[in-house]
């Protein structure tokens, strides 16, 4: 299975925020964008998720079982900066009705609901309102999200915001028994993930202004 | 698919779900009225039905623009964004969610407001009635609206003024069968099936309309 973007740019109302962004990247392999503040990591992301129009350029997924006309978009998990989780409900609801959701992929192996909360080291307050949580925890818990059901590619941006050090070293474990089960990465981070052999993308930001499209 | 009516349902009564508050103003609407009009009991049984429509459709606006504005707030849109199911049919069922949170409750209160209005009981029946035919239109209508202002930080009051002129044959219709059922010459049926057909119509191009809204709401 291959996750391949080609010549990709982006538009934020007039900016032209990158251009000709171009990789490929196939099972257990990790790319890593890192950049300053606004140059487009986000919004780079937010194109390979599909929840943005590119202004150039595809994202296909070559799946390795037949479905061809699948989008590279259902073949990813999106963790963006927004947790995605429902504060009246509690922690357990919310896993569950997303591992519903989202489906049951044939491929790889999802966790329960208990055990992906155990994965990321809160197993014990599941029951909590899901509103109660610090906002260490909270992020804890939307990593979860990511194990209750197989998708190949996770696309994290700032995974690690707002979390401890040792919580950094769980995500750190997760993400490369991911990459080990031969799961694709595409991280945007500030922080070093400490991920062994990742490609690393830098993002230079504001393309318009060096290509004068004024 | 069941996961999120499920959801949904949860949510709507949980704090800050807005079912009960719904049914609330519908109630505060319609009782306050005999106390503006006054104790003439042949002129409130004569507006009675128009009266508890034009409560419960004001009561139906109120709390649209919430539907999709809260899922995109905690991110729970873009997820449901990427999802090989269509997205025609999440919408659907959030609409039919939303219906059984906000909707039904107001046909459930419908025969306590009539009473009020000193309505008689074929009048009270064929008022709950239409409401019950004729409030999904006025959610899956809504849904248009409630798409279309995702993206505004406080488009509340723009999804009513978007959606009340749709809402307005709804609201003509399901009155004219509720007056059809107790004045005499007047036939029940037309307006009554032409409300039916309405929602129908409206149970179709609304989900299509907001999954079309939602997908080019990309901020």
């Amino acid at each position: 299975m291959r996750l391949i973007a080609e010549n990709l740019s982006a538009r934020r109302g007039e900016d032209l925020i990158f251009q000709g962004v171009s990789f490929a990247l196939s099972g257990g392999e990790s790319l890593v964008l890192t950049g300053k503040n606004g140059s487009g990591k986000s919004t780079l992301l937010r194109v390979v998720a599909g929840l943005l129009r590119p202004e150039s350029g595809t994202v296909t997924w070559q799946a390795d079982t037949g479905d061809k006309g699948m989008r590279a978009a259902e073949a990813c998990h999106y963790l963006g900066h927004r947790n995605a989780m429902k504060a009246e409900l509690s922690v357990h609801e919310n896993l569950t009705f997303w591992q519903q959701f989202f489906g049951h992929s044939p491929q790889g192996k999802s966790l329960s609901v208990d055990e992906a909360a155990d994965a990321v080291g809160l197993g014990d307050i599941t029951h909590l309102p899901f509103g109660y949580l610090s906002a260490g925890q909270q992020r804890r818990m939307a990593f979860a999200k990511l194990l209750v059901s197989f998708r190949p590619v996770w696309i994290l941006d700032e995974p690690t915001a707002a979390l401890d050090v040792s919580a950094e070293r769980v995500f750190t474990g997760l993400i490369e028994s991911h990459l080990r089960n031969g799961g694709i990465l595409i991280a945007a981070t500030h922080q070093p993930l400490g991920l062994k052999n990742a490609q690393e993308l830098k993002m230079a930001g504001f393309a318009g202004i060096a290509e004068e499209v004024w | 698919m069941a996961a999120l009516l499920l959801r949904d349902l949860k949510l709507s009564v949980r704090a800050g779900g807005g079912a009960l508050i719904g049914v609330l103003f519908f109630i505060t609407v319609v009782a306050v009225i005999p106390f503006g009009v006054g104790p003439d009991l042949n002129l409130l049984s004569r507006i009675g039905p128009a009266i508890v429509w034009i409560g419960a459709l004001l009561s139906a606006l109120l709390g649209l623009d919430r539907m999709f504005q809260t899922e995109r707030e905690d991110g729970s849109l873009d997820l449901m964004l990427m999802q090989e199911h269509p997205l025609v049919l999440t919408v659907l069922v959030k609409c039919l969610a939303h219906w059984i949170g906000n909707g039904l409750p107001l046909v459930i209160a419908s025969p306590l407001l009539g009473l009020f209005m000193n309505m008689d009981e074929v009048a009270i029946g064929a008022t709950m009635l239409t409401l019950l035919v004729g409030t999904p239109a006025l959610t899956f209508i809504g849904a248009v609206g409630a798409a279309v202002a995702v993206t505004l930080p406080r488009g509340g009051l723009l999804v009513s003024i978007l959606v009340l002129p749709l809402a307005v044959p709804v609201l003509i219709f399901g009155v004219s069968a509720s007056y059809a059922a107790v004045e005499d010459p007047a036939p029940f049926l037309p307006p009554f099936l032409i409300l039916v057909a309405i929602t129908m119509f409206f149970a179709v191009l609304g989900p299509l309309g907001a999954a079309l809204a939602l997908r080019n709401a990309d901020d």
